[in-house]
C-alpha cells in the first residue's frame, strides 16, 4: 500500500480517553479511509460511502473498547463485533489487519481472485471476522443467539452489533429486536451508523423509519446517541452503553455517507461506486487533509 | 437383511410425540444441544424438550427468519442448536438465513423441519411442504435427511447432532407405522437396502418407505422381485448404492412424499445421468399443488399410495424390457 499508516497503538480498555489517543484514533480513521480508498480504486468495486461512515466507529471498537485477541481469534471470551452492514467491508477488513488480525499487505487482495478477502464478510476466510453479512439484516438476531449463549454459560462477553441505517427496512432486524428486549439480553450493544443515505436515496425518502431514538425505546431498548466522527463521543457511549443493565442498548451515532471526500458526502451513487482516476486524485487529498488535520494537534 | 424389518409393521406411531421423546432424550445425553421454537412448539411437539429443560428452550415468537439467525448465533457459541418450525417455512420464508449462514457460513445448525409432504393435510397446500428436499438439497454443505419411522428417527437424530454442520431434517406430522426393529442401525450418507431382488429397485425416503415395502410384496405376488432401498440421507447421497441398483436391477423408482422434482427423484436422476443411466420412474407429487383433506386419501389422490408404486414399478419394468429389444 502506498499509505504510510502508522503502527497501531492498542489504548487499553477503560473510561480514560486522554486527547492523544482521541486525536491518534481520529487520525487513524482518516488513515484508513485512504487505505479503503486504494482498494476500492485498484479493484474499481467496493462499497466506499458506508466504510468512510463507519470509520471512526470501528476504530474506536478495535483500538479501545473491545476485548478481542488477534493471536487468538476464536477466543471463547472475546467480545463479538457482528458487522451487520457487510458491503462496508473494506473499512472492517482494514481495521482487522491494522489489529493484527492478518498482514496489511493482503488487503490489496480485496474482491480478487483467490483472495481471504471476499466482496462480503466469510468468517471461515477472514481471520476476525465474525458472520458471514451482506444479505442486510441478520446481525441483530444473530447476537440474541450470542447474548443467550453467554447467559446459559455464564460467560462475560459482550455482543455488539454494527448495523447501517438502511439496514433497518429489514424486518427481521425488529424481530431480533423484540427477542432482544423479551431475553433482556444486555451484553448486546448496537451501534446504528446513522448516515441517511442507502443505495437509492436518503433513507428518509426510501423508507422513512425516524423517529428512529423512540422506534428502539418502544422495542424496549436503552438509547444513546452520539456523533459518529466524534471520537470522544463513540467512546463514551461505548462506556455508557456499558453502564446500562436489563436491557440491550443501541447507540444511534450519527454519521456522514461519504465521510472524508466533499463530493462522496450524502450523495447516494457513492454507496458502491468505485472512483475513477481523476476522482480518486480528489479524495485522495482531501483524506490526506484530513489526516493531517488530526496529526497537527 | 429382512430382520431390520417389522414384520407386520408394527402399531403406528405418532411422529410428534416420537420426535419430542427423543429430542428430549438427546438433550438429557447431550448438554450443549438447544432447542428454538417459533411458537409452534406444541405442533412439532418440541414442547416435550421444553417441559424438561426449560433453560435450554427458546422461544423467539412468530419469526422464522430470526428463529434461524439466533440459532447461528448459538452455534458459533459452541452450543448445538436444534430450530424448528413447519419445513415449508424454512424452505421458504427462512431460506436467505439458512443459504447464508447454515450453507455458506456453515453454521453448525440442525433445522427440523415439522409437517412435511402432506401431512399437515387439513390445513391445505399453504401448510404442507412439497419442494423442502430440493431447495434444501440444492444448497452447498447441507446435509438432507428424511427418516422412515420413529426408530429411524432415533438412531439418525443423535448422528445429525454430534456430525458438524448444517444438517435438514423433515419430520411427518401423523401416525406412520413402524417398519424397523431395533436392529436397523442406519449411518448418515448410507443407503439402506432393505429387501433384495433383481427386477428392479426401489428407492424410498420418509414415511413413503412403508408403502414402498407394502408395494414390494405386491409385486412379489405378481412374480416381480423388487429391492427395496431406504435413502434416509438425500444429501451426501449414496451414489453407489444407486449405481449399484442400476446396475444389478436395470430399473428403478422413487417413492417420496415431495414433487418429483428436485427431491429424491431428482437426485436419483442425476445420479443415474452421472453414473449408469437406467429407466427410472418417479412416484410423487407431479409438480402442482395439492389440497385440504384426510391424508390417507391425499395421499391416493396425489398418487402416492401403494399401488402407484406398483404401476410406476410395472411401467419401469416396460421401459427396461423395451430397452433390450
Amino acid at each position: 500500500m502506498s499509505n504510510n499508516i502508522t503502527p497501531a497503538t492498542v489504548y487499553p480498555y477503560g473510561p480514560r480517553h486522554t486527547p492523544e489517543m482521541i486525536a491518534d484514533l481520529s487520525r487513524r480513521a482518516f488513515e484508513y479511509r485512504l487505505q479503503v480508498l486504494d482498494m476500492v480504486y485498484e479493484r474499481q468495486s467496493g462499497h466506499l460511502g458506508g466504510s468512510f461512515s463507519v470509520a471512526e466507529i470501528l476504530t474506536a471498537l478495535y483500538f479501545h473498547h473491545l476485548r478481542v485477541n488477534p493471536q487468538d481469534p476464536a477466543w471463547p471470551e472475546r467480545d463479538r463485533l457482528l458487522f451487520s452492514k457487510g458491503h462496508a467491508c473494506p473499512m472492517l477488513y482494514t481495521v482487522l489487519a491494522h489489529r493484527g488480525f492478518f498482514p496489511v499487505e493482503e488487503l490489496k487482495t480485496f474482491r480478487a481472485l483467490d483472495s481471504r478477502l471476499q466482496g462480503h464478510p466469510e468468517p471461515q476466510k477472514t481471520p476476525g471476522v465474525e458472520i458471514p453479512a451482506g444479505p442486510l439484516g441478520h446481525g441483530v438476531a444473530i447476537a440474541c443467539g450470542m447474548a443467550l449463549a453467554a447467559v446459559m454459560k455464564k460467560a462475560a462477553y459482550r455482543v455488539f452489533v454494527v448495523l447501517g441505517d438502511g439496514e433497518l427496512n429489514a424486518g427481521v432486524i425488529w424481530e431480533g429486536a423484540l427477542i432482544a428486549a423479551k431475553y433482556r439480553l444486555d451484553a448486546i450493544k448496537v451501534i446504528l451508523d446513522c448516515n441517511g443515505v442507502q443505495q437509492t436515496g436518503s433513507t428518509a425518502a426510501v423508507m422513512p423509519t425516524e423517529p428512529l431514538a423512540d422506534k428502539w425505546k418502544a422495542f424496549g431498548w436503552h438509547v444513546l446517541e452520539c456523533h459518529g466522527h466524534n471520537v470522544a463521543q463513540v467512546l463514551d457511549a461505548l462506556d455508557a452503553a456499558d453502564e446500562l443493565h436489563g436491557r440491550p442498548a443501541v447507540i444511534i451515532a450519527h454519521t456522514t455517507k461519504g465521510k472524508g471526500v466533499s463530493f462522496m458526502e450524502n450523495d447516494p451513487v457513492w454507496h458502491g461506486t468505485p472512483p475513477n482516476a481523476e476522482q480518486y486524485r480528489a479524495a485522495r487529498a482531501e483524506l490526506l487533509e484530513g489526516a493531517n488535520r488530526w496529526s497537527v494537534c | 437383511m429382512e430382520r431390520l424389518l417389522k414384520k407386520p409393521f408394527g402399531v403406528p406411531v405418532n411422529m410428534r410425540r416420537a420426535y419430542g421423546e427423543a429430542l428430549t432424550a438427546l438433550g438429557q445425553s447431550r448438554p450443549n444441544v438447544v432447542v428454538l421454537s417459533a411458537d409452534v412448539s406444541n405442533s412439532d411437539h418440541s414442547f416435550m424438550f421444553e417441559a424438561r429443560f426449560p433453560e435450554r428452550f427458546v422461544n423467539v415468537g412468530i419469526a422464522e427468519q430470526a428463529l434461524v439467525d439466533v440459532a447461528v448465533g448459538f452455534a458459533r457459541c459452541g452450543f448445538v442448536p436444534i430450530a424448528n418450525t413447519f419445513a415449508f417455512l424454512f424452505a421458504t420464508r427462512a431460506l436467505e438465513q439458512v443459504r447464508t449462514h447454515l450453507a455458506y457460513g456453515r453454521a453448525n445448525v440442525k433445522l427440523a423441519g415439522a409437517y412435511a409432504g402432506l401431512s399437515d393435510s387439513f390445513d391445505g397446500p399453504t401448510h404442507q411442504s412439497i419442494n423442502d428436499l430440493a431447495v434444501m438439497r440444492s444448497l452447498p454443505n447441507m446435509t438432507v435427511v428424511a427418516p422412515a419411522d420413529p426408530v429411524a428417527l432415533d438412531a439418525l437424530l443423535p448422528q445429525m447432532c454430534d456430525m458438524d454442520g448444517p444438517v435438514f431434517f423433515r419430520l411427518c406430522r401423523n401416525e406412520v407405522p413402524v417398519v424397523f426393529d431395533q436392529s436397523y442401525r442406519p449411518m448418515l450418507g448410507r443407503a439402506m437396502l432393505l429387501r433384495e431382488g433383481g427386477d428392479l429397485t426401489l428407492i424410498a425416503c420418509g414415511v413413503m418407505v412403508a408403502p414402498a415395502l407394502e408395494a414390494a410384496e405386491s409385486l412379489a405376488a405378481q412374480g416381480i422381485q423388487a429391492r427395496v432401498v431406504e435413502m434416509h440421507t438425500l444429501k451426501p447421497l449414496d451414489t453407489e448404492m444407486i449405481a449399484r441398483c442400476a446396475e444389478e436391477t436395470g430399473a428403478l423408482v422413487t417413492v417420496e412424499e415431495h414433487s418429483i422434482i428436485g427431491g429424491l427423484g431428482g437426485a436419483v436422476a442425476e445420479a443415474l445421468a452421472a453414473a449408469r443411466p437406467a429407466p427410472l420412474e418417479r412416484v410423487g407429487i407431479r409438480d402442482q399443488f395439492t389440497e385440504s383433506g384426510p391424508y390417507p386419501d391425499l395421499l391416493r389422490k396425489y398418487g402416492l399410495a401403494a399401488p402407484d408404486i406398483v404401476q410406476a414399478a410395472q411401467t419401469a419394468l416396460r421401459r427396461k424390457e423395451d430397452g433390450r429389444r
